[in-house]
């Protein structure tokens, strides 16, 4: 690995107040319009329009800026973020940070897009019916399913859906009662835990065998008539791709239960392998990841929830349909879970996958997963020559997209650990990385993600920052142990105010109460 | 595709040759050998029946804006559907700042490398305090009806009780929601949704029927103000009086705003209030600027039992310097937490932005004054819409929306609708299947983006219709 | 103010192993391993412990044992050290263990940090019980109790981060085993639950809406026991094991508890207490039960190890299908992919037990897990 300079960087560091405790009493940043005149002659005061125990008597304590000040403010603060176009966003594994075309947002903010009203009629939405239609058909042909929606508005969102749907599949054959249990790995993201729970189910969560696949023994050990059906992630955050995938939804399926294919993982996989093929009855795929929308500190976000031809009736309604020649709203959906959430999902994600997906076409999107893929290959020889990293399970084979690892090692050998090391590699201009879900099954984890955004160099450099890191964690753990150095603010002084109630406060005037006494 | 070798502006190593180096790095021969580990009866080895790609940014970009500029806008038509989504003025300078490339591609770095965005969260959360009179406010979730299901759940989980009593004016979509959060009976932990009716006359709870249904099996009571009827629920003390009475709480879903003029529901009572934020400077974005929030008063139990991530300011190690951590409380000893936790995701971050940016550009003048407005002109609408003969507008009272009926017409709220395109307007929607006691009758919206001659024109244009 | 870190090397312990002897308690045993050329581990355990601590030199006052009991080890590394007690340099005794860790206590010690064996833990167990925290630094053969860290630096990091009041460290309550050591140099395992005391472990501060959450144990064995208790059936007996995590689930039921041994609820009070194998059978005569037991010490074990009243007979009359096993997360994964294992006496219960068992994990929560013997 060639010797990187890495960049003496610091992030924009403006000591920038609180909004609540700044400005002057009387300012105003906007003039909201008043009523006309006429109007205003015609009902009287508004209070008095109002049953009067209902209007507000408390102060209302809001800044009081002028227009030039709330914008320095909130430029400023925009800078202290170093969000994914500026600091190369390679840690953040599971994320699939790619770029996300600028010319995208200019179709978003057009007046024809996002000055629509969802409940408009259907004739006059007449253009965004036909990119969702047009954009559910591009899925369908990636992943070989029947129908899909965009209603959930993220991957959870989708997993959630899906719990909905096993839900009433097993409740329309009377099954529900008998069929209460949910199977998934511990390698899938929580949500595939997390929104069976929600919706019901208890959950079991199969462990990794010595390979890293989820236990296929265990399976077979667990399912019964109790089970409604299993929801995990394939290749797993670990990168590794479970050939045996088709054996898992066999059992399932014998049993009487449905199997849902959680794509958060699609990026090395597009135009490779599908879902409907390995026999899942369901799966998803996170817009926002895979498909170019960006993640807007953490949302908008469109979990696109697809299902075969057996599940269709159950989607949330409104779904899309077209007679050949007007698009329209099928609402009439007697089976349909009703909804997850308001009106059509978040249709600006649809729009801004549809494009991508029109500029890459079927030769793009392959290039797209194999670039993905071997990008993470060149990351992982470059990361494997740092003395303190390992990469566990699977030895010896190749990972996928991204890959999880370990500093185990760094920690035993000088008590310095993934969250310090993560600390401070943004001091050299790098967004943050991913450990790893809760619970850590992989010891100090790291799972970076080099998706296809990212350049050779873009590679090295990263690789060579953690070099860096870790050498520094050899020399002087001490000085790891106390970064950031680079960034607006120093170390947090003490984390009591995570599970203190006499320390925690989630609002400033709850901070004052607590520490200013007022 | 020609010969041309694919090279994409959006992959670097797409490049012929930095592949074949990368190939050579990682020692294989070719891209297949990097998906050896994929059994060859999973891959997919046919062809994507997908369009051939617009590889220009001008011919992307023209495609795209050919299809939807079959849409019609609200900028070209006059709007007057709410139920959920509305159309307010957005300020510049929140586009701005919403516009970002730091805010728009930011997702889950840390309070060092992305401070801005937990400064902007904080300050979302501190100013919706101030609107609220609550001291704990979530990053918000989804949309409303997530939140007024998540906030039932954690009612629930508090009181150990798995009933919640909602009144009979939420609509019906977030009712169908609520229920899905709510789990169908036969699952062991599903909270029971029993409505309570309300006056037909004023739209006001029938306070009768929440003493006759509530009971200690009772976990919340949960109405909106203004309802989704449009009206302000004047009775909220008596009705949260009554929970407390019961060992139930009270959970009031809010816009927000109307709390530079309307009391916050913690002001009569509410244990839990939830809501939407689209208000609060989002663009419509048909359905895509959503986005719920819950709060609550700083109490272990509730911040226990809360489903959204909580944020705490905290002191870093230089003085007077703040940092932000995500609070997870540990207590356990009190009621019952016999009911699992529910889930959070990736939602709608960026509305959290938007929101903190307008609440500090309208301050507290300017929330008054947009209140004040859109009374006004939903009022002044209200009025004469009522004069015209056949309709009837319904209820005590309105902030934003109110129902008009056209039961005396003899027409229907769709024929109606549908007339009103021709002057390119679009009427209230349409709530004859949703609330069948209504009869045939919409629910119009008016904020402050209406003057006097819109009002005008739909009066006008009612009448028109109407004629024939 | 220094912080005070009570320190205690057992100079024996650990060196049977290197040589093939199973422990070295006892001086006969001891004699033996010196001839066939042991070398004394725990010292340099130890120091390798301790070094982790150097940078906080200035801020702690070591009180230890002379010798290479800790006074050595303390030294070479630069440790203000308070040396108490006397013994003699060759030898140590459980007493002099038991003496020491005694006047620690009088001294007001912030932790207890010791290199040894079981052996070790239960001496220390004897004086400290729960009243100050303590860790272990592995030396010895095999471990059973809980009370170890999973290294000797990750020992040393521990009680770095614990003097430094570090939000990253929790205590929890840990086993302490007591091996009959002549029943295992004859190769016949017998141990029994002596006791808890309470140890430092690291917990990890970030979280995020795509990390999930990780509960901590108190709230883990809260909804482990609410998922217990929601499907105890009418009339059935329940056989509760040793432990912590049982405890919890008498505790949300407000019933006694024998924390070492095993007691019998039935429709939610309690029927007997600490009972033996025979009263178990009785109570068993024409009853419907189910068995909840959880791991015991750190080799994993579910039967065998601390609960041997629960004998291949009683699960034989309540029927493997009504077995509950019941653990926290982090109790299963610090098995790091290791099994859980079985010891009931007999080698058909132990094959019929082995296979894969649905652990009680949370409320409604289960994680699928491999049993073997």
């Amino acid at each position: 690995m060639k010797n990187y300079k890495l960049r003496d960087y610091h992030g924009a560091s403006w000591d920038e107040p609180l909004i609540m405790e700044v400005g002057n009493k009387g300012e105003r940043g906007i003039i909201p319009p008043w009523a006309d005149q006429e109007i205003r002659e015609a009902v009287g005061d508004a209070a008095g329009l109002m049953p009067g125990p209902m209007l507000r008597k408390s102060e209302l304590k809001l800044p009081e800026l002028s227009q030039y000040h709330v914008l320095q403010h909130y430029l400023r603060l925009s800078q202290e973020t170093m969000g994914m176009d500026l600091g190369a966003d390679i840690g953040e594994g599971t994320c699939t940070m790619k770029y996300s075309s600028k010319m995208h947002e200019l179709l978003v903010r057009a007046d024809k897009f996002c000055q629509l009203h969802p409940l408009q009629p259907e004739k006059y939405l007449q253009g965004v019916l036909e990119i969702a239609y047009k954009f559910e058909q591009f899925l369908k042909e990636i992943s070989g399913m029947h129908q899909f929606t965009f209603q959930p508005g993220g991957g959870s969102h989708a997993t959630y859906t899906n719990a909905c749907v096993v839900r009433k599949y097993h409740e329309s054959r009377e099954e529900l009662k008998q069929r209460n249990e949910m199977i998934t790995t511990i390698f899938s993201h929580p949500c595939d835990a997390a929104t069976p729970a929600t919706a019901g189910f208890k959950v079991i969560t199969l462990m990794p065998d010595e390979n890293g696949y989820p236990d296929l023994e265990a399976l077979k050990a667990i399912v019964s008539e109790r089970t409604a059906g299993i929801m995990f992630t394939n290749p797993e955050d670990t990168g590794i791709f479970n050939p045996k995938v088709a054996e898992y939804v066999k059992i399932v399926h014998d049993v009487g239960g449905l199997c849902f294919y959680d794509q958060a993982n699609a990026n090395g996989i597009l135009g490779i392998a599908r879902a409907f093929d390995a026999g899942f009855d369901a799966c998803h795929f996170n817009l926002h990841k895979t498909f170019s929308s960006p993640h807007g500190c953490e949302g908008p976000a469109t979990g696109a929830y697809g299902v075969r031809k057996e599940l269709a009736g159950f989607l949330p309604v409104p779904v899309v349909g077209f007679d050949g020649e007007q698009y329209f709203l099928d609402y009439d959906r007697s089976d349909s879970i009703g909804k997850v959430r308001s009106f059509f999902g978040n249709l600006e994600c649809v729009l801004r996958s549809y494009a991508w997906v029109m500029n890459m076409g079927e030769e793009g999107l392959r290039m797209v997963a194999e670039t993905a893929v071997l990008n993470n290959n060149y990351l992982d020889k470059l990361l494997l020559e740092i003395k303190g990293v390992s990469r566990p399970y699977a030895e010896g084979k190749r990972r996928l997209e991204q890959a999880r690892y370990s500093l185990e090692k760094l920690k035993e050998d000088t008590g310095v650990g993934s969250e310090d090391i993560r600390r401070r590699i943004i001091d050299f201009g790098i967004q943050g990385y991913w450990l790893s879900h809760h619970p850590w099954i992989v010891p100090e984890p790291f799972t970076p993600e080099p998706c296809e955004t990212y350049s050779k160099k873009d590679i090295e450099y990263w690789a060579a920052a953690m070099a860096q890191t870790i050498k520094e964690a050899h020399e002087d753990p001490g000085y790891v142990m106390n970064s950031p150095y680079g960034q607006p603010i120093r170390g947090i002084k003490d984390y009591s105010a995570i599970d203190d109630p006499e320390k925690w406060a989630m609002t400033w005037r709850a901070y004052k109460r607590k520490f200013r006494n007022k | 595709m020609g010969k041309k070798p694919f090279v994409h502006p959006y992959i670097p190593n797409s490049v012929p040759e930095i592949r074949e180096e990368m190939l050579k790095a990682v020692g294989a021969k070719n891209i297949e050998e990097l998906y050896m580990e994929i059994p060859e009866q999973l891959r997919f080895r046919g062809k994507m029946n997908l369009p051939e790609p617009i590889l220009s940014e001008y011919e992307l970009k023209r495609h795209v804006e050919d299809i939807l500029s079959k849409n019609t806008s609200c900028k070209e038509y006059l709007n007057f559907l709410g139920a959920g989504c509305w159309q307010h003025y957005v300020p510049a300078v929140v586009d701005e700042i919403v516009n970002r490339a730091e805010f728009v591609t930011a997702y889950c770095g840390d309070t060092y490398s992305d401070l801005g965005k937990f400064q902007t969260r904080f300050e979302f959360y501190s100013m919706m305090g101030e609107l609220l009179n609550m001291d704990v406010v979530t990053e918000p979730a989804y949309d409303w009806g997530t939140t007024a299901g998540l906030s039932i759940r954690m009612a629930s989980r508090i009181t150990g009780r798995n009933q919640v009593l909602i009144a009979a004016t939420v609509g019906s979509d977030r009712l169908l929601q609520i229920k899905n959060l709510c789990q169908p009976p036969v699952m062991d932990n599903h909270i029971t949704v029993n409505l309570v009716d309300y006056e037909l006359k004023s739209g006001l709870m029938d306070l009768h029927n929440l003493k006759n249904k509530i009971s200690d099996k009772t976990a919340a009571i949960y109405f909106e103000n203004p309802s989704y009827l449009g009206f302000i629920e004047e009775q909220g003390e008596e009705i949260s009086r009554i929970a407390k009475e019961h060992g139930a709480l009270c959970i009031v879903g809010v816009d927000p705003i109307s709390l530079g003029v309307l009391a916050p529901p913690a002001d009569y009572g509410a244990d839990i209030v939830c809501g939407e934020n689209q208000p609060l400077g989002i663009h419509m974005l048909c359905g895509g600027g959503q986005a719920g929030f819950i709060a609550f008063r700083d109490e272990e139990a509730y911040v226990a039992e809360c489903p959204l991530q909580l944020y705490s300011i905290t002191e870093t190690r230089k003085e007077g310097q703040f940092g932000y951590v995500e609070v997870r409380s540990e207590k356990t000893s009190y009621g019952a937490r016999d009911k699992g936790k529910d889930w959070v995701g990736t939602s709608s971050g960026l509305w959290t932005i938007g929101a903190a940016v307008y609440l500090a550009l309208m301050g507290p003048q300017g929330m008054r004054e947009i209140g004040e407005t859109i009374i006004q002109n939903a009022n002044y609408a209200r009025q004469k819409i009522g004069e015209i003969e056949g309709l009837k507008v319904y209820f005590k009272n309105t902030f934003k929306e109110f129902v008009v009926n056209y039961d005396g017409t003899g027409k229907t709220a769709a024929e109606i609708n549908q007339a009103l395109e021709a002057f390119q307007i679009f009427g209230g929607k349409d709530l004859t299947g949703e609330f069948p006691e209504l009869g045939q009758s919409a629910l119009c919206c008016v904020t402050e983006i209406h003057r006097k001659r819109d009002i005008d024109k739909l009066v006008m244009a009612l009448k028109e219709v109407l004629k024939k | 103010m220094r912080k005070k870190l009570g320190f205690i090397v057992n100079p024996i312990a650990g060196m049977g192993g290197r040589v093939g002897l199973k422990g070295s308690d006892g001086s006969e045993i001891l004699k033996k391993a010196l001839e066939l050329g042991a070398v004394p581990e725990s010292p340099v355990r130890a120091s390798q412990a301790l070094t982790r601590m150097k940078s906080i030199r200035d801020d702690i006052e070591i009180i230890t044992y002379p010798y290479h009991m800790g006074q050595y080890e303390a030294a070479n590394l630069g440790f203000t050290a308070r040396v108490i007690g006397k013994t003699a340099e060759n030898e140590t005794t459980a007493a002099d263990t038991e003496e020491a860790v005694k006047a620690m206590l009088e001294m007001g010690v912030d932790i207890i940090l010791f290199a040894g064996g079981d052996g070790t833990a239960r001496n220390i167990h004897d004086v400290v019980g729960m009243k100050v925290p303590v860790l272990g630094i592995p030396t010895g053969v095999k471990i059973h109790s809980g009370v170890y860290a999973t290294s000797p630096a990750n020992a040393g990091d521990l009680v770095y981060k614990f003097l430094n009041k570090s939000q990253k460290v929790v205590l929890k309550e840990a086993e302490v085993m007591d091996i009959d050591e002549e029943a295992f140099r004859e190769d016949r395992v017998s141990a029994r639950l002596y006791g808890y005391m309470k140890v430092p472990y690291e917990r990890t501060l970030l979280q995020s809406a795509k990390a999930g959450s990780s509960a901590g144990e108190a709230v883990s064995m809260d909804s482990i026991a609410s998922e217990v208790i929601n499907g105890m059936e009418e009339d059935w007996l329940y056989i509760m094991g040793p432990g912590t995590t049982s405890r919890a689930v008498m505790d949300k039921l407000s019933l006694k508890n024998t924390l070492l041994g095993v007691d019998v609820v039935c429709n939610k009070t309690l029927l007997a207490s600490d009972v033996n194998e025979q009263e178990l059978l009785t109570l068993l005569e024409g009853k419907k039960a189910k068995i909840v037991v959880t791991i015991i010490g750190g080799q994993g074990y579910i039967f065998g190890r601390g609960n041997q009243q629960i004998s291949h007979r009683v699960i034989r009359r309540v029927g493997i299908e009504n077995v509950v096993v019941i653990s926290t997360e982090s109790k299963i994964l610090a098995l790091e992919g290791n099994p859980l294992m079985v010891d009931t006496g007999d080698q058909e219960m132990n094959k019929e037990l082995s296979g894969y068992v649905k652990v009680v994990t949370g409320l409604g929560k289960y994680m699928a897990y491999r049993v073997t013997y």
